[in-house]
């Protein structure tokens, strides 16, 4: 009974407006780590504006951390900035900038470390090796931070978001750029990605690896490395997505790698070398998408099986689909396909002969890549006319059997 | 100079191929390009206009052209008027007006309904193709005494370089396909306008497929401006070559 009535007093105690705020100037040295020292459960320390050089400032207390018109957190190359150990602490508008760079530490910005219900929002962080750094964390909150750094190769660098063995996160309208990958997600499950924009990093926008049931949603992907990995998942749903212009020999919009069970719809593939890149996956949904401008829409290496391509428009694309093989064993239906010319004698907008999406020319170049330099040539166009009525090198079975005839209005 | 180019266009104009040719032109265009909801698809149909006709009807035309106006030449050249300023000015008169035709034809319909850079540069390549052709055309007038002759081998030219070629092309890049010929079919390709004329629009249309290919030469090239500069100039090759060989030849030729 006395413990139940010193519990209930603490409790009492902690909640009671005793929480108070501590503000820091950047007049000494260590200015921050001196204040931290003074700060209690529930505190908030406001920092003012200003230059502050200090490394590995190790947050073990639950509080709020504000910035005051983005006071300046400098690295200064060694080190890393903010450690968090500690439940539900918030660490709002700063600038972070210049971690160190090791090949035995991932340097971080800042780093969450085994505590739950931490938000990080309306940070700066720049020129940093890792940006935010969520390791064995849950229910935390990444929000509105501008993530940047200008990462010349993949050894020496690191990611914008990084996460490891999370569950639960949220991430949603942080801006990235110029790191090895945008967003990491390795052992992360029942986590959303919303509203992100990654641009330009060297290698992907995004790389998800053993993440199951998680959810991405209205993200931008434009011009990295190689686009968008997803890898070893399952349940993985990824809709109003846009890819954008992800361009080279190995880059694609989307690389999927043993996935399954998992949606794929109302994304905007425009202006990629791959759009959608499959490769031993099984049951995915791919519905309502836009395909625009690629050089291959899709590549769906035979290896993969059960999965539905329904309702998608694939306009002016170099190639619609490629494969590596003759065995299929997905299904191809009801999409609009703008190199169909079927017709349709009963006007149900359905096309009456079947669209067979892998031309002649992609299975030639696929074999033969120099040969690439003779397409839209007059020759080639005449082979893909002869293969057209006497198919002999295009795998039959992967064909759209109810083309439509008009395009969907998706967006 | 300019006063036989003068009269070489009026007398094109009043003879009314050329304006007929500008219509089917535009015709063909507006009904490829409108009866499609993407024009980007039309623009392909066009390029295959493009580079099947512009080169056969310039050619053809070109040399039936030269032969007939044979009379006209002779009779200028009893005049004191130098020997390759005359041919020049034939060559001049009737590129102006094939060209212009074909802006007209092509460039009017597609600028209207489809204005971009792919459109450009297919007005481009299809101005670049009637100056080589006409040129080519004018080399073998000068070249051939026969009328008949002449004009087979405009036929056979023409053939040449929109089929047989290609054709050749494929069958080398098969036989060879496991040496790295990456930098030997580029070269190769600059011997043919019609395929110049094809990549020029390649790199405005698939680029991204092009990207996908793992030759580092491919990639370097035709990523960058480089590829679309190293085509022009290659091209504008095939309009000074025949042009200079035809004058060359024709200062010399007994008439």
């Amino acid at each position: 009974m006395p413990r139940l009535i010193i519990t209930i007093l603490f409790i009492f105690f902690v909640f009671n407006g005793n929480a108070k705020t501590i503000v820091v100037r950047a007049d000494k040295a260590n200015a921050i780590k001196n204040a931290l020292a003074y700060c209690a459960d529930g505190d908030t320390l406001t920092i003012e504006k200003g230059l502050y050089k200090e490394q590995d400032i190790l947050v073990s207390k639950r509080i709020t951390i504000l910035g005051k018109d983005y006071p300046v957190i400098d690295g200064v190359k060694k080190g890393q900035l903010i450690v968090v150990v500690r439940d539900s602490v918030t660490i709002s508008g700063l600038q972070l900038q210049n971690t160190g760079r090791s090949s035995m530490t991932d340097m971080a910005a800042i780093r969450l470390q085994n505590v739950k219900s931490v938000s990080v929002t309306n940070n700066k962080l720049v020129n940093n090796t890792y940006g935010v750094y969520l390791q064995n964390s849950h229910y935390c909150l990444v929000y509105k931070n501008t993530i940047k750094a200008d990462a010349k190769d993949e050894l020496n660098s690191g990611n914008g978001i990084h996460a490891w063995k999370s569950t639960h996160l949220l991430l949603q309208s942080n801006n990235i750029s110029g790191h090895r990958d945008g967003i990491y997600f390795e052992f992360v499950t029942d986590s959303r990605i919303i509203n992100n924009t990654s641009t330009e990093n060297i290698r992907y926008g995004l790389h998800f690896m053993f993440s199951h049931k998680d959810v991405y949603t209205h993200n931008s992907f434009i011009n990295n490395g190689s686009g968008v990995a997803v890898m070893y998942s399952k349940q993985v749903e990824m809709y109003y997505n846009t890819f954008r212009h992800n361009w080279g020999d190995a880059s694609y919009a989307i690389l999927l790698k043993e996935i399954a069970d998992s949606k794929i719809e109302h994304n905007l593939f425009d202006k990629n070398t791959v759009g959608i890149y499959m490769e031993g996956t099984s049951r995915i949904q791919v519905l309502y998408n836009e395909f625009v401008e690629n050089g291959w829409a899709m590549r769906v290496q035979s290896s993969c099986d059960n999965n539905v391509f329904e309702k998608n428009n694939f306009l002016s694309n170099s190639f619609d689909v490629a494969t590596n093989g003759t065995m299929m064993l997905n299904t191809f239906n009801n999409n609009y396909w703008d190199k169909y010319d079927g017709y349709d004698l009963d006007k149900n907008k359905v096309g009456d002969v079947p669209y067979y999406p892998v031309s002649m020319y992609s299975v030639v170049t696929e074999r033969v890549p120099t040969a690439m330099i003779l397409y839209r040539s007059f020759l080639t166009d005449i082979m893909n006319r002869v293969e057209k009525v006497m198919p002999s090198i295009v795998p039959d079975k992967l064909k759209d059997d109810n083309p439509l005839m008009k395009s969907l209005k998706l967006r | 100079m300019k006063t036989i180019m003068k009269y070489v266009v009026a007398d094109l104009i009043r003879n009314k191929v050329i304006v007929v040719y500008a219509i089917i032109l535009a015709v063909l265009s507006f009904s490829v390009l409108s009866i499609d909801e993407n024009p980007a698809k039309g623009l392909l149909s066009l390029l295959n206009v493009t580079l099947l006709f512009v080169p056969l009807i310039s050619i053809l035309f070109a040399t039936i052209y030269y032969f007939n106006s044979i009379e006209f030449i002779e009779l200028l050249l009893a005049q004191p008027v130098r020997r390759n300023k005359v041919l020049l000015a034939e060559y001049a008169g009737l590129t102006i007006s094939l060209s212009l035709a074909y802006l007209l034809g092509v460039g009017l319909p597609v600028m209207i309904i489809s204005p971009n850079l792919a459109a450009i540069t297919l007005l481009m390549s299809g101005f670049l193709l009637t100056l080589i052709f006409t040129a080519i055309a004018l080399l073998i007038f000068v070249l051939f005494k026969d009328k008949t002759k002449g004009i087979g081998a405009a036929i056979a030219a023409a053939m040449f370089f929109t089929l047989l070629f290609d054709g050749l092309l494929l069958i080398f890049i098969y036989s060879f396909n496991e040496y790295p010929i990456d930098k030997a079919v580029l070269g190769i390709t600059a011997f043919n306008p019609v395929d110049l004329a094809r990549i020029l629009m390649l790199l405005q249309l698939d680029v991204a497929v092009l990207m996908g290919y793992s030759g580092a030469l491919f990639k370097k090239f035709l990523g960058t401006g480089t590829g679309s500069v190293y085509v022009v100039v290659c091209m504008l090759f095939w309009v000074l070559l025949p042009l200079l060989l035809s004058v060359r030849v024709f200062r010399k030729k007994d008439l």
